[in-house]
């Protein structure tokens, strides 16, 4: 078939376009409907994914079970802040409006820093896609790493592709329907601790878990969990790979985004043509007719969790997860021949090989190196700014009704509210001062002032504080119509300040 | 499907629907399975709300839907909860002296953020969004208080209004000197002058300051005191400073000789509740004039 597809040339597309249909709906569906009986959906073919052993399977279950691990435990790792702040390592903290990672706080206002994380994860993942293509899809995106799972617990209950497949021909027995409710119960507990696992980030998490043991969890939380149990069923168990398919952009996008030099899961034509039985070639080989060293066993395809034969040559429904390597490299050391059939590669390699020319892989390629650049220029800004950002601020805003004052004694006033930042963990007190005016006096409005005189504000640990402020310009200059003026804020402890920019108006 | 639109595109061997423009063909793609059941799930939620929820127009109303659900009581049900959730707070408020709200922050801010809205909605269209005041409604962010600028002042003059009938409100009005022929033109310009040289602002070349003053002796002091100072008893303005109330150039103050000023401020007492009023105090109080 795909022999066949390849002799189609795309030059004489009327000629060859009914060809070239049914061998792509065949590949996709399995049969083709007659034409006048065009149904109003496409079906949907099942795939049964055979078990398989290797490297790159052993690589997917330890990415399983590391990824799953994090996301399962995450909620339940402890971080001492102090008495004043959440002891949860990972907690959007949404009632009071704080994201908690480790060391480190964002408060809303911050919320750049996802902006950034978001460039980050994109540039990554191009990264990871002029590497070597996929592998996101292969190995760690959700998607997959559930469907993984799912499809583990179904061979565990309705056994591997044969027996599954032959079951399922079958009349259905009791035993069938009792084995399909297993796997739909197990699936149905995963998805469920699945999203018990998410609502688990958005509450101290073991608290969470009595409250929704006992019944007193919010309504919301549930709801959430409800959710989030049907989408892990539904998206892992039952839709798998029409996902990646259907839903997903970011194949198209990939395919948009890569390049002749990124690594993808290649089947080697070069190693020979046509296919045929281990017998069959020797007796080919005899008679020095050309043979390949596929023996057509089709252990790729049964592997393949989307249903690719990876023989066609690069397709949108691989991921590139590698299962297909792993089982061609088993039956090619059962056959005694070099393993690597099916391999991360590139056709480029393949035509240079053809070509007698030894094969290379360029890493360092202007895309990978620009994409790296990013990176490192993105990366090293939100770490510089993390690292040396204030945890205090100051925000002003200047009345807007009267613009000014004029006091009995002439005097000119501005009202203003400002808003007190305080990030740290701890109750600090400030002053306020003003630059810009010849002679001001600042006044809290309501605020008794401290024995020596000052008028401090105190601000709570990881609050803010709006207070009224009054300035007097008791100079008796012509005042402007309007004076830049700097705000200001000082700790009184450690000396630490902010200062925020506004105006002073007269009439 | 009608006979003519088993037509098959050549290249694709997809049917078409028959329609033809400019001799392009629209392909039947068929949708997906998942597609066309959610779209069925959807018409038969629509169903489902058409019984539970209001739906279908009526000549006079509408259907009213098993859970009899509403916007209008579920507003109701809003406001409701607010109310419980303020209960505690409010009743505090209601309770608490002026002395004691301005004592307790807690309460001070809940107080303040009662006012800012009560303001908006009963005080702001006379006296500025932000008490700026404008000519005859006093800027309340000043130091200069027609009534007096305490706490308790200022909660009187809000609660009983100023000229508005109340008993216990503020009284006083500046007379017509002029229309009630009690002053000639004569005298109300000299007066005019020399009101505007008590806070040093110049005066027109000519006038007669010596009558000026025997006018404001004769007629004014009274109530404005000798020296112009103004008396918080009668809500008389200070004359000597630089706030003006209704404006300093001469025109205005002949004016307000002339025909009287007596501008009115409403009585709230029993328009607004307690703990508002008290609100309202503390908020007017915090513009940055209340006086000690």
């Amino acid at each position: 078939m795909t022999a066949q597809a390849r002799m189609i040339s795309l030059d004489q597309p009327a000629a060859n376009a009914r060809a070239l249909t049914h061998l792509v709906a065949e590949a996709e569906v399995g049969e083709v409907p007659p034409d006048d009986d065009i149904p109003l959906y496409a079906p949907r073919r099942n795939i049964y994914p055979q078990s398989v052993h290797g490297r790159f399977r052993t690589i997917k279950w330890a990415v399983l079970v590391i990824t799953l691990a994090i996301y399962y435990l995450l909620p339940f790792v402890r971080w001492d802040r102090g008495p004043n702040a959440p002891s949860q390592a990972v907690l959007i903290d949404f009632p009071n409006r704080r994201f908690y990672f480790f060391f480190i706080e964002i408060w809303p206002q911050e919320v750049y820093y996802l902006t950034g994380l978001l460039i980050l994860a994109a540039i990554v993942l191009f990264l990871m896609n002029a590497v070597a293509g996929r592998i996101w899809c292969g190995y760690l995106c959700p998607q997959t790493v559930w469907t993984d799972l799912f499809f583990a617990i179904e061979r565990l209950v309705e056994g591997d592709r044969r027996e599954h497949m032959q079951r399922d021909a079958r009349k259905w027995t009791a035993g069938t329907y009792a084995r399909k409710g297993v796997k739909h119960f197990l699936w149905l507990m995963v998805a469920w601790w699945t999203g018990g696992a998410w609502v688990l980030y958005f509450a101290d998490a073991p608290t969470l878990v009595k409250d929704l043991a006992t019944g007193q969890a919010p309504l919301i939380a549930y709801a959430w969990i409800g959710i989030l149990t049907l989408t892990t069923y539904l998206l892992a168990g039952h839709m798998r790979e029409q996902v990646c398919l259907y839903m997903c952009p970011w194949p198209r996008i990939q395919a948009a985004l890569t390049d002749e030099f990124a690594l993808n899961v290649t089947y080697r034509y070069d190693r020979g043509e046509p296919r045929c039985s281990a017998k069959k070639a020797e007796q080919l080989r005899v008679q020095k007719q050309p043979a390949g060293d596929c023996v057509d066993c089709l252990q790729c395809v049964h592997v393949c969790p989307t249903g690719v034969d990876i023989r066609g040559g690069a397709n949108l429904g691989c991921i590139q997860c590698g299962l297909c390597i792993d089982a061609c490299d088993t039956v090619m050391r059962k056959l005694g021949r070099a393993t690597g059939l099916i391999a991360y590669d590139t056709d480029l390699n393949i035509k240079r090989r053809i070509e007698g020319k030894p094969a290379f892989y360029k890493l360092v390629r202007t895309r990978t190196a620009l994409y790296a650049a990013i990176i490192a220029i993105v990366g090293g800004i939100m770490i510089y700014t993390l690292a040396t950002r204030d945890s205090e601020g100051i925000s002003v805003i200047h009345d807007r009704n009267p613009m000014y004052v004029r006091l009995s004694d002439g005097a000119l006033r501005n009202g203003y509210t400002i808003r007190i930042v305080n990030k740290q963990l701890k109750y600090r007190d400030f002053i306020v001062s003003v630059d810009g005016l010849p002679s001001t006096l600042v006044d809290f409005v309501g605020l008794p002032p401290r024995a020596d005189g000052r008028q401090l504000v105190s601000v709570g640990p990881d609050q803010t504080k709006e207070v009224r402020v009054v300035v007097t310009d008791y100079s008796n200059t012509a005042p402007a119509p309007s004076t830049s003026i700097l705000f200001r804020l000082i700790d009184i402890d450690s000396g630490e300040i902010a200062e925020m920019r506004d105006h002073f108006f007269g009439p | 499907m009608a006979e003519e639109h088993k037509e098959i595109d050549a290249l694709t061997g997809t049917a078409t629907t028959g329609h033809e423009w400019d001799g392009l063909r629209e392909l039947n793609t068929p949708l997906p399975r998942w597609w066309l059941w959610l779209f069925y799930i959807t018409i038969v939620w629509s169903v489902g709300y058409w019984i539970v929820y209001p739906a279908w127009p009526l000549l006079t109303s509408s259907t009213q839907g098993v859970f009899g659900w509403h916007t209008r009581s579920a507003v109701v049900e809003d406001l409701d909860s607010l109310k419980r959730q303020r209960g505690p707070m409010m009743e505090k408020l209601t309770t608490a002296s002026l002395a004691e709200i301005a004592a307790d922050q807690q309460l001070l801010d809940f107080a303040r953020a009662q006012g800012r809205v009560a303001f908006a909605d009963n005080c702001a269209p006379c006296h500025g969004a932000g008490g700026g005041g404008s000519k005859g409604y006093p800027n309340l962010n000043d130091d200069d208080w027609l009534w007096g600028g305490k706490l308790a002042d200022i909660e009187q003059t809000i609660r009983h209004g100023a000229r508005a009938g109340d008993e216990k409100g503020r009284q006083g009005n500046m007379p017509a000197f002029g229309r009630d022929n009690i002053l000639k033109p004569g005298e109300i310009s000299a007066v005019a002058d020399y009101v505007r040289s008590l806070s040093g602002l110049p005066v027109e070349p000519g006038a007669d300051l010596a009558l000026g003053k025997k006018v404001f002796a004769d007629n004014c002091a009274a109530c404005h005191g000798a020296e112009g100072k103004g008396n918080r008893e009668f809500g008389s303005p200070n004359l000597t400073d630089k706030i003006w109330f209704y404006g300093p150039d001469k025109t205005t103050i002949v004016q307000g000789i002339q025909n009287g000023r007596g501008g009115v401020m409403p009585a709230w007492n029993g328009r607004l509740s307690e703990p508002i009023i008290k609100a309202l105090t503390v908020y007017v109080y915090s513009f940055g004039g209340g006086e000690k």
